[in-house]
């Protein structure tokens, strides 16, 4: 009999499964007898494994699949954030006067006032 | 309900004040301090992020750091999520012996995950990767490598400790319903660090 408290067990192996095979064509994309010649293909295919990998943990094992929607709100609002932020720095990439080997030694540049 | 039945909901779940929250206070909180401290890691990888972006001289991860170590590391923390869940699993059906004998192994998979960081970390320091430069480019490399991964270790070694701890209240309590909720609110804690790890090991070592 079900205790108090207790929601449904989803197939944990499958998860387990599921997870593996993931991070293992992770691992075999980035190795250089499989990766392909594309870096933003590369970028694109590793990003969508991590974020269906972290989905998986999150919707089963963490049992947001089956919890009330407040949880799932609460678990998406740092998502939310994180995304905000990359936006926030993005504009940064940008500027290629900013890029670390571009700036030159301070003693050589003349003073400006 | 009888007398009974009610006592052992009461010791395995806390009273809700509304239908949209969850049946236990300290899941919720649980969720609420998961949500603050994902945050956290969000603003640390969208950090990491952005100053790779900006430098042009950011070595390539995958050569500095190496894959093999970390890759057994990932499927480590993906084995302990499975024991965690098997054990709330058997704590369901009853069976606290299970039950404590699965929270052990996934505190185990957690200190080995530690000590391979240690062993990791030994071994770049060594080769020159420090947390104020390093001979392969960009001094922020190392710093937000130390960062990320020291700050996501210490969270897997506080679990390590927690789940410990657990497996202490799941023992002091006869009746396993009594610490469902206990062995529920570690697991979201547990399940959250494999998450981020998740997270850590293809921004920072694949890509």
């Amino acid at each position: 009999m079900p205790m108090a408290g207790e929601h449904k067990h989803p197939n944990y192996m499958a998860i387990f499964w599921y997870l593996t095979v993931l991070t293992v064509v992770e691992i075999l994309i980035v190795l250089p007898w499989f990766r392909p010649e594309s870096k933003l293909l590369v970028g694109v295919l590793l990003c969508a494994m991590a974020v269906t990998k972290a989905a998986l943990v999150a919707a089963y094992f963490m049992h947001l699949k089956f919890e009330t929607r407040t949880l799932g709100l609460i678990a998406v609002t740092p998502l939310a954030i994180a995304t905000l932020l990359v936006f926030v720095i993005l504009p940064d990439s940008f500027y290629v006067d900013h890029k670390t080997a571009n700036v030159k030694p301070a003693a050589s540049a003349p003073a400006k006032h | 309900m009888t007398a009974q039945a009610a006592a052992t909901s009461h010791h395995a779940v806390e009273p809700a004040e509304s239908p949209l929250t969850p049946e236990s206070w300290g899941k919720l909180g649980m969720w609420i301090f998961l949500a603050g401290d994902a945050v956290g890691f969000g603003t640390l990888l969208a950090g990491y992020g952005g100053m790779r972006a900006t430098s042009a001289d950011w070595p390539n991860p995958a050569e500095v750091l190496g894959i093999t170590l970390t890759a057994a590391m990932t499927f480590l923390l993906i084995c302990s999520s499975v024991t965690m869940v098997k054990a709330l699993e058997w704590l369901g059906r009853g069976d606290r012996g299970k039950a404590k004998m699965f929270l052990f192994f996934t505190a185990l998979g957690g200190a080995i995950f530690v000590s391979c960081q240690a062993y990791e970390w030994t071994h770049l320091l060594h080769r020159g990767l420090h947390i104020d430069g390093n001979p392969w480019g960009a001094a922020l490399f190392g710093t937000s490598f130390f960062i990320v991964t020291g700050f996501h270790g210490l969270h897997v070694t506080g679990g390590v400790i927690y789940l410990l701890a657990v497996i202490g209240v799941v023992s002091r309590r006869p009746d396993p319903a009594a610490s469902y909720n206990v062995v529920e609110i570690v697991g979201l804690y547990w399940h959250f660090v494999d998450l981020v790890w998740i997270m850590v090991f293809t921004f920072m070592y694949l890509l």
